[in-house]
């Protein structure tokens, strides 16, 4: 950046603006992220965004964490404990940790934290901590949840927003409003907040890991397009941006200015068709035939996609967690494209030129996918129509069932069942496809109340059995995370989960 | 005079009822259950049916236009369901951010706008009135996204003058304020100098065939002493009410610019507001900014009266 | 010159219809003539679209993904392999259907209303008066984009909601001509010898506030072009896989480092049509203005 040229106001400005990007001179270290969209409200109770959690990576601590391989380590609780019928779960809590108002971080705070998200109005966790039927305080460092049946994701639910503590005193003064000014127990705490424009977070002193918080403040600057957001990044206003274009990635590798962070999500990218979600199931021949469904899969070379959509930053996938995850069903592998199988397929479901439309939102990528897909399918005699529409739109079509197939990606939990059972169970309210099957909805359930994972890896590979031959969904690939940073960061850690965690995070 | 203007305000009213009637039916007809949307990717259905009762949604749209009206009149204009805060606070937020876009970008357009009219007129035909036209121009036949980005790659990435995008307020640094404003100023500003060059050029050319200035010219005073004192002045009336009429549309909210510019002010905060169908949102803000123009309008005309004394008859 | 020559000059100059003298007067702008030429071009091109471009326009390639202007892609590829050459002449039409269509709804709706509420006056007036107010207030692309989401994304519902979104424009200034017309002594003769109020509109009002309006309308189709743009920006326009300039400028403002062939071709286009109907508008402006001998 040459400031040095320039007349008066723009130096000024631009010698203000070096002067904030320069790392610690003995002044406060700023750390200033772009976020691609800006987060809704910032109460762990009522959050609704994947970006929220971003900002509550650094804001609230949970009970537990995951780590770059997806194993639950400790965060505000130290260590767990399943009573022999899995129906308890007690959890021991860390020693001396503080609210960001100073209050103490104890047993009474948790269940006061766990009972809000239960019960307060409006709340988008009643869902993952259902089975939680109560909590009770064994001592100030001992909490005892008591299931009403075994569930074992309940952990991976405890290590994202359902698991986030509060503190009772100010939640209880501030009722709906906590959002507003939320006071957590995470390395930062918060300072100020203007719509659209920024979050401001300042270093809570008495952070119980301090040791390994190296700044010491954090601002959040939502910037929606990536172009601008990029151009942020290399011209120096930003330290570090989440989700970078992926068309971007050559010429930043270039630039030794910044470095590139990227890992799959565990999220996918996929088509769900309506096989029974409304009569358009039964009238067209993709929702009707699952052998026209089979023929449209085999109709698609998945690397293609991913090269053409994705210029190669995802990695293919043909289920609801990645090949790379230890919960993959390795009896079901990707299968490569076959145009002539899946003509004899056609031929066998006797439909030679089947038709359908797919719903696609106005995304970039979607609409990429949407394109590559529809010429692909062309080779065996499939015609596609694209009907794009405003995501809001797309997810009212979807829910009334006014589809036939939709081009829908999903944001990943860390427990394969987050992807699963919302989709598969039936009438669930992620079950877009209308599926419904009795015996997947047995397996599903065998699968929450075993924490045997090896046990659960057979479950999973015998609901494959029945998902991955029915096609609900036909998964195309997973994405990765890509973060772009200025050099002068290390200490990033690549989770699956997409967050940055700034713990270990440094400058210089 | 005061006749004139009660009447004018009394149209007032039944404009504002029709302003709030249609936007109120823009929002709530988009297609789409907003609680769904605003229920986020979980989609819990207590979220929904919580969202559902808030919005009102099982009631008849007359009947929600009452509860909204209702809040209308008593102060609240109901609040953003997505970051669960007041509309009004946002718009006490937005406002002042718009406000400053929006001087500046009046100021760049009367800067490039008066002069290149000026320019057209008195050197109508030369290669002086071409070039004129084309630069007032060429930024309305821009789309100003389009502007913006490629001013974002040459100003921030390639040259490092300025920030790419985001807003600082002027209290915390008004160097740092007027480097981020200035793009999106610009981009605002050039569209509105067109019109700006337009009304200028015209007036002017009226008035410099006008017996006035020929009187003038035939007495031997200096062109461009009669030019600038006569001419000008007399041409200054329209583009003062003009300025004021634009200057309400700015307001509006340069939706396009704030959304590539990242500046955290009303267009931005409606189109989002739009696409996640947070209605309070929509309706309050427009509701608002079409108060200010129709007052700012209003204003206007009675400055255009004020200042010709003919039309006043 | 004498006052003979001179007298002889003024009666020619006198017996040419007022349509030869506003085209002579036109032509004598250089920038407006310039308009208009381009104008004419882009038309051509668009007519003659499935002539002249050399691929189809939705043809994907995976081995040609964005490939740089070249001997065959003139003008480079897209992000799927498409050539982008084939991609702005065929955008031309969505383009200029976008500008044109937009505008004849918004005339088509707006004059008629306009006619009735500047002759009719009272209530009637008054309501219209309002209710085009009422829509004035609101922010011209907060209403497109309403109308534009309400409707569903796509080129037509663009021209729709951009069309309606402009409709007051025209009211307004139908409106304030047919008022100052409506004043005139021909009309007030026409009224005294028993005209019907249709044969007064038709044949007394509507021939002389047609000027204004075909200098709107030219400036209104510059306006429309960019709106259609900007409700690209936004996914509401033209949706793929068919091109429109403003749907590939929005694509490609993705990929301005790796490929700024796909923003410039389209880029250029649009920035060249709307000037040229803005060059086109300013002119016919002077040359139909009574005022300017």
């Amino acid at each position: 950046m040459n400031c040095m040229l320039r007349k008066n106001v723009f130096a000024a400005a631009c010698s203000l603006l070096l002067l904030l990007a320069l790392p610690g001179l003995g002044q406060a270290q700023t750390l200033r992220i772009g976020l691609a969209e800006d987060p809704d409200v910032l109460d762990p109770t009522l959050a609704r965004s994947f970006v929220g959690r971003v900002v509550f990576a650094s804001l609230c601590d949970k009970l537990f964490d995951i780590d770059e391989k997806l194993n639950i380590i400790p965060q505000l609780a130290t260590s767990y404990e399943w009573s022999p019928d899995n129906k308890a779960l007690t959890l021991k809590l860390r020693q001396g940790v503080t609210f960001h108002d100073g209050e103490k971080l104890d047993a009474a705070a948790v269940k006061f934290s766990l009972e809000r998200h239960k019960t307060m109005a409006g709340s988008n966790r009643r869902g993952e901590l259902a089975p939680v039927a109560s909590i009770d305080v064994v001592d100030p460092q001992t909490v005892r949840l008591n299931l009403s049946a075994p569930f074992s994701p309940l952990l991976a639910a405890l290590a994202d927003r359902a698991g986030m503590i509060v503190s009772p005193k100010a939640a209880q003064a501030a009722g709906d409003k906590f959002g507003a000014a939320p006071v957590c127990a995470g390395p930062f705490k918060f300072t100020e907040r203007v719509a659209q424009d920024r979050i401001v977070l300042d270093r809570y002193a008495n952070y119980w890991n301090k040791g390994e918080i190296h700044f010491d403040k954090l601002i959040f600057l939502p910037i929606p397009d990536a172009t601008v957001r990029l151009a942020n990044l290399r011209s120096g206003q930003l330290d570090l941006i989440e989700r970078m274009a992926a068309s971007d990635v050559p010429a930043l590798k270039n630039d030794a200015r910044f470095k590139l962070g990227k890992i799959t999500e565990i999220g996918y990218q996929g088509i769900t068709i309506n096989v029974g979600k409304s009569e358009l199931a039964t009238k067209n021949p993709l929702g009707r035939d699952p052998r026209v469904r089979e023929a449209f899969e085999l109709a698609l070379d998945r690397q293609a996609i991913v090269q053409v959509a994705m210029d190669g930053e995802a990695d293919v996938g043909n289920q609801w967690v990645s090949p790379g995850n230890a919960y993959y069903a390795k009896n079901f592998p990707i299968p490569k494209r076959d145009v002539a199988k899946a003509k004899a397929l056609l031929q066998q479901a006797g439909v030679t030129n089947p038709s359908f439309t797919l719903l696609t939102p106005t995304t970039s990528d979607a609409q990429k996918i949407a394109q590559v897909v529809q010429a692909m399918a062309k080779d065996a005699g499939f015609d596609i129509k694209i009907q794009s529409t405003e995501f809001a739109t797309t997810l009212d079509l979807a829910d009334k069932g006014q589809f036939e197939a939709y081009v829908l990606a999903w944001s990943g939990r860390a427990d394969p069942d987050g992807n699963l059972y919302s989709f598969d169970a039936c009438k669930q309210p992620l079950n877009y496809a209308g599926y419904c099957k009795p015996e997947v909805d047995e397996l599903l359930n065998r699968s929450r109340s075993t924490r045997d994972p090896a046990q659960r890896t057979k479950i999973f590979e015998d609901i494959a059995g029945h998902v991955l031959v029915d096609r609900p969904i036909v998964y195309l690939f997973h994405r990765h995370w890509l973060w772009a940073y200025s050099s002068k960061l290390s200490g990033l850690r690549l989770v699956p989960d997409g967050l940055v965690r700034v713990q270990g995070l440094k400058a210089g | 005079m005061t006749a004139y203007l009660a009447r004018r305000l009394l149209t007032i009213v039944p404009t504002l009822v029709f302003v709030s009637i249609l936007i109120f039916s823009l929002q709530q007809l988009l297609p789409g259950d907003p609680a769904v949307v605003l229920a986020g990717e979980d989609r819990d259905p207590s979220v929904v049916a919580y969202l559902h009762a808030k919005l009102h949604l099982d009631e008849p749209l007359p009947v929600r236009y009452l509860y909204w009206l209702r809040g209308v009149v008593t102060g609240d204009l109901g609040e953003s369901l997505r970051m669960q805060k007041p509309v009004l606070a946002l718009i006490e937020e937005k406002l002042p951010v718009t406000l400053e876009l929006a001087l500046i970008a009046m100021l760049i357009a009367l800067i490039i706008g008066i002069p290149a009219g000026i320019i057209s007129a008195v050197k109508r035909n030369t290669v002086w009135d071409y070039a004129a036209n084309v630069v007032a121009l060429w930024g309305l036949s821009t789309p100003n996204f389009w502007l913006g980005i490629m001013l974002i790659l040459f100003f921030s990435v390639s040259l490092g003058w300025l920030p790419a995008s985001g807003y600082v307020s002027p209290f915390e640094s008004l160097r740092g304020n007027l480097a981020a404003m200035i793009m999106p100023a610009f981009v605002l500003g050039n569209a509105i100098a067109a019109v700006l060059m337009r009304h200028t050029r015209s007036a002017m050319l009226q008035v410099l065939s006008s017996d006035y200035v020929r009187t003038a010219r035939a007495k031997g005073l200096d062109e461009r002493k009669v030019v600038l004192k006569h001419a000008l002045r007399n041409a200054l009336t329209p583009i003062i009410t003009l300025g004021a009429l634009e200057f309400g549309t700015l307001l509006s909210g340069a939706v396009l610019t704030e959304q590539v510019f990242t500046i955290p002010g009303f267009g931005k905060l409606i189109v989002d507001a739009v696409f996640n169908r947070d209605y309070a949102v929509v309706q309050g803000v427009v509701l608002f900014t079409a108060t200010a123009y129709i007052v700012l309008n209003l204003v206007a005309d009675l400055a255009y009266f004020a200042a010709n004394p003919r039309l006043r008859a | 010159m004498t006052t003979a020559t001179a007298d002889l000059a003024t009666a020619s100059k006198r017996d040419e219809t007022p349509a030869r003298r506003a085209w002579r007067r036109l032509l004598r702008r250089r920038s407006a003539v310039f308009g208009l030429a381009v104008v004419v071009l882009f038309i051509a091109i668009a007519l003659a679209a499935p002539l002249i471009a050399p691929f189809d326009p939705v043809q994907t390639s995976w081995s040609a993904i964005r490939k740089a202007p070249s001997a065959e892609h003139l003008f480079g590829t897209d992000e799927i392999g498409r050539d982008v050459l084939s991609r702005v002449v065929w955008g031309a039409r969505a383009s200029l259907l976008a500008g044109v269509v937009s505008v004849a709804i918004s005339l088509a709706f707006g004059l008629p209303i306009g006619l009735l509420a500047g002759y009719a006056g009272g209530w009637v007036d008054g309501l219209i008066s309002r209710i085009t107010d009422a829509m004035l207030a609101c922010p011209f692309l907060i209403l497109a984009i309403a109308l534009a989401a309400f409707l569903g994304p796509s080129l037509t519902n663009a021209m729709i909601a951009i069309g309606i979104s402009a409709t007051p424009i025209f009211i307004r200034l139908t409106r304030a001509q047919v008022l100052s017309v409506k004043v005139e002594e021909y009309v007030e003769a026409a009224r005294a010898l028993g005209s019907s109020h249709l044969n007064i509109v038709l044949r007394h009002i509507l021939p002389n506030i047609v000027p204004p309006l075909i200098v709107q309308a030219t400036l209104a189709i510059a306006a429309a072009v960019i709106a259609e743009a900007s409700l690209s920006f936004l996914g509401l326009g033209q949706q793929p896989p068919a091109p429109s300039w403003g749907s590939m400028l929005n694509t490609a403002k993705n990929y301005i480092d790796n490929a700024p062939w796909m923003a410039i071709w389209p880029g250029l286009s649009i920035f060249l049509l709307v000037l040229s109907f803005n060059l086109l508008g300013d002119g016919l402006r002077d040359a139909l203005d009574p005022r300017q001998g």
